[in-house]
């Protein structure tokens, strides 16, 4: 600093100078901005990922009482074919004895297939229950081994350290017996 | 100082103008083997804010599904991308399940055949390079989804090659069994057979189909098969240009206001 | 940065603890004292930092997406190009931002030539530019192989061949390079690993190079050492300015290949994936590398080396004895603008180079107007070590030089005149 020449400015000059400063300073950081946006752009899902994001599944097969597991972006999803018992048994619980309330009706378009992303919301686990021979927890549905989350026939947490329902992933019925997942 | 800046500037642009032609003059005395000048077309997508014609592209379509995708697979294509052609969903969905995939194993342990989806990539006409080879005589013929990128010339050159048969080779030329003249072919002796001929396609919007028509569709086609990005990068290009010609002029009145105290 | 600023009571704590403002107050800032009639040739330097940050920052995010392996390879860059966001944005930068960095390092050290920026005391700054160049080749060389097209797989083969004319343990280090015994997968991944590891090493070298050149201070136009404060002015604001417009220009060309003629500097082959029993008609490097080429392919059987060998040793002596320079020449006078004599030869050695590029490119048995290219191409390689061995020293003893200015602000003085 104190080996060089100092520069020096009338004040008048030193005003404009600073506008043009500031404003060049400015344009230059938006555009160091925009530019840094492709870099990170490009570690969201490319499109031959985003093609695969839907799933579609056929429902024919399906026995009642049995359940299938298929693969929804890169995660498990149950789908159940109901019985008639498991149908009313959820839907007779009141919603005061739900830790994450939600009716059945909710849970279900059609109340024979139940769908649902099998992720339990506790710690990522995935819940026992699809097989005949799986524990099924205290309420019937689905149970954790995990960490002993219970979970009924509609899939919502009764019991155990899980704060919410299994997540119902969105999905459209194509034809009375296939659907699109996502 | 600025005299000598000046002249500094000038001889570095020389010296890079010069750069550029060196690299650029090697591309001919690389052809020149085959010295044969590709007639230039005026292509809708040349040029800094080029664009595809849409209605050539889905013509191209046609005419690649129709006669090309007979012997030519185009591996790196979706059925997806034809969104960017102007397709719907349902078109594509209908072109996507004229073709077979094999997906599984199920849960019986079984490869099976499905009907391939939008997700899936062009289906090639043989399952792999021995069985095209098998079925064209011994040559293989190639995969296009680069074709206009990895010909020095591109389009240019697709179209030129698809329009270069002679039927009759010049005197003196003998031509190995089973191959045909072509001009523009490096070494004039090609296995393909002249794939265009007039009204080889018929078109559904009604363009009268002549040779010259259908290679220059399926070219323009092609050029969006291997540069899919190319109506993107064009007009993303002009914006970051024009934005660097402001910034840039900016710096360079704040450099001349800064430096105004040192002249 | 203004004393104001450094009694702010956050940057005296953090100062006191860690100097790192003033470090770079010292390095790039108000505090670091340059030549003041330094010219746009003194642009290139901090241009190519810039280059290897872009290149740096894009390829991180590359090779998230890129699969190192023979079957994938291609494919993969091919995804990079068509379904990952901007993908192909970022490949082309990095593409052409391969070709902008020598671009730039070029310009750079025959800026360093011209103006005698290697001599005392700076030789050691000049001689980890030469490595930073070996650098940057090896670097580029395998990263061009990554795609895995057909100019990446023959060019691999080619250049790894080279090793094989060593008497001996060639072949052994030949197999040893490829761990196999033809350029495989496990090429294509030990490629992948050093290309990346490589930047980081240009890193460091780059930081050695800029101590260096902290030291002794920029060299300058008129090539006399900075006497006092009046011969200088603060890197901040006057240079630091200087080099931000000389980036936008420089944006502006680079982005202009970038968005408009991506494979301006690319091989049609490379977009045909590796056949490993198809060799393409023409094996031509990346333009950056076409001069040695030249070299590579000029030396003819002497003695008992064989030509093969021959050329081997001469395209790394050609690169290597530029670090004798500093002790090849011997003129005081530094810069060319006060030596006549080496000032045209200057210009006839960056012509020399050019014809060796333009040899390089060119088939070696072809002709041109009846000269044949080897023919050129030998002549060429002769004055290349011709200049650098013979002319340089003999005209540093026998040119007589004018005389430099006094000093920098005397050199200054006399251009506004």
């Amino acid at each position: 600093m104190s080996d060089t020449a100092t520069p020096t400015a009338t004040p008048d000059d030193k005003t404009r100078r600073d506008f043009l400063l500031l404003s060049t300073a400015t344009v230059g950081a938006v555009g160091t901005a925009l530019a840094v946006w492709p870099l990170v752009d490009s570690m969201n899902p490319a499109a031959d990922t985003l093609a695969l994001s839907t799933t579609e599944v056929d429902l024919e097969p399906i026995a009642e009482g049995q359940s299938i597991t298929v693969v929804w972006q890169g995660k498990p999803v149950f789908v159940r074919h109901r019985t008639a018992a498991e149908i009313k048994a959820a839907e007779a619980v009141g919603l005061g004895d739900l830790v994450d309330p939600e009716t059945d009706k909710d849970r279900v378009q059609k109340p024979k297939w139940l769908i649902m992303v099998g992720v339990c919301t506790h710690l990522g686990c995935i819940p026992l229950g699809q097989k005949a021979n799986d524990p099924k927890g205290e309420f019937g549905g689905w149970f954790c081994p995990c960490h002993g989350s219970h979970y009924d026939t509609s899939g919502r947490i009764r019991k155990g350290p899980a704060p919410k329902n299994l997540p119902v992933p969105a999905y459209t019925y194509l034809t009375d017996t296939t659907i699109k997942i996502g | 100082m600025i005299k000598t800046m000046k002249n500094s500037l000038k001889a570095g642009l020389a010296v890079l103008a010069l750069a550029g032609l060196m690299t650029h003059g090697a591309a001919p005395a690389l052809a020149s083997a085959a010295k044969v000048e590709l007639p230039a077309r005026n292509w809708s997508f040349n040029g800094m804010f080029g664009t595809f014609d849409r209605g050539s592209l889905q013509r191209g379509l046609q005419v690649y599904q129709e006669v090309c995708a007979a012997c030519h697979s185009l591996k790196l294509v979706a059925y997806r991308n034809l969104s960017a052609i102007g397709l719907n969903e349902d078109q594509i969905k209908k072109i996507a399940a004229e073709f077979e995939v094999q997906d599984g194993p199920n849960d019986e342990g079984e490869m099976y055949a499905r009907p391939a989806r939008p997700s899936d990539r062009f289906v090639a006409p043989f399952a792999n390079d021995k069985a095209a080879r098998a079925s064209n005589n011994g040559a293989l013929p190639p995969d296009l989804s680069l074709m206009t990128k990895a010909r020095k010339g591109g389009a240019d050159y697709l179209h030129a090659l698809l329009t270069g048969y002679k039927e009759t080779p010049p005197d003196g030329v003998k031509m190995g069994e089973g191959m045909q003249y072509n001009v523009y072919f490096p070494g004039n002796q090609i296995a393909m057979a002249p794939p265009l001929a007039e009204d080889a396609v018929e078109y559904a919007d009604g363009t009268k189909a002549t040779a010259e028509q259908l290679a220059a569709d399926v070219s323009t086609f092609l050029t969006w098969a291997a540069e899919p990005e190319l109506e993107d990068r064009k007009r993303m290009g002009v914006k970051v240009l024009l934005f660097l010609l402001v910034l840039t002029a900016m710096m360079y009145a704040l450099k001349r206001q800064i430096w105004a105290d040192q002249h | 940065m203004s004393s104001k600023f450094f009694e702010n009571p956050i940057i005296k704590w953090v100062e006191y603890r860690l100097p790192i403002f003033s470090f770079i107050d010292h390095s790039v800032g108000s505090g670091y004292p340059t030549p003041k009639n330094l010219n746009y040739w003194w642009n290139f330097g901090s241009l190519a930092g810039v280059v290897l940050a872009i290149m740096v920052a894009t390829g991180i995010v590359l090779a998230m997406s890129y699969t190192a392996h023979v079957d994938y390879a291609f494919e993969s860059v091919e995804r990079i190009m068509r379904d990952v966001n901007y993908g192909w944005l970022l490949r082309y930068i990095h593409m052409n931002g391969g070709s902008m960095f020598f671009i730039l390092v070029y310009i750079h050290m025959f800026r360093g030539m011209y103006f005698g920026s290697y001599k005392e005391p700076r030789e050691l700054l000049w001689i980890i530019g030469v490595l930073i160049l070996l650098a940057m080749m090896a670097t580029a060389f395998m990263g061009y192989v990554l795609p895995w097209g057909q100019m990446s797989f023959w060019g691999a083969t080619v250049i790894t061949n080279l090793f094989s004319a060593i008497p001996l343990v060639g072949d052994a280090i030949v197999t040893w390079l490829w761990g196999g015994f033809s350029v495989d997968n496990p090429t294509l991944n030990r490629f992948f690993s050093l290309h990346y590891l490589m930047p980081f090493v240009i890193f460091a070298l780059v930081f050695v190079h800029l101590w260096a050149l902290h030291v002794h201070k920029s060299n300058n136009p008129v090539g006399v050492d900075i006497k006092g404060p009046q011969d200088t002015i603060p890197f901040h604001p006057y240079y630091t300015i200087k080099d931000a417009f000389g980036l936008g220009v420089f944006m502006l060309f680079f982005m202009f290949f970038v968005f408009f003629a991506p494979n301006f500097f690319g091989e049609p082959d490379n977009y045909i994936k590796a056949n490993s029993l198809v060799t393409p008609p023409h094996i031509v490097p990346e333009w950056y590398f076409l001069p040695f080429y030249a070299i590579l392919r000029a030396v003819p059987d002497i003695w008992f080396i064989s030509a093969k060998l021959g050329g081997v040793i001469a395209m790394f002596a050609s690169i290597l004895v530029l670090m004798l320079l500093p002790w090849l020449d011997r003129s005081k006078v530094r810069s060319a603008r006060f030596r006549p004599v080496y000032r045209q030869l200057f210009w006839v050695f960056v012509l020399d180079c050019f014809i060796l590029g333009w040899v390089g490119a060119n088939s070696p048995d072809a002709v041109f107007h009846g000269i044949p290219f080897l023919w050129i191409g030998q002549t060429g390689t002769a004055y290349y070590f011709a200049h650098i061995l013979i002319i340089i020293p003999l005209i540093s003893i026998l040119e007589k030089p004018k005389t430099p200015p006094e000093s920098i602000s005397a050199a200054v003085t006399q251009a506004a005149e």
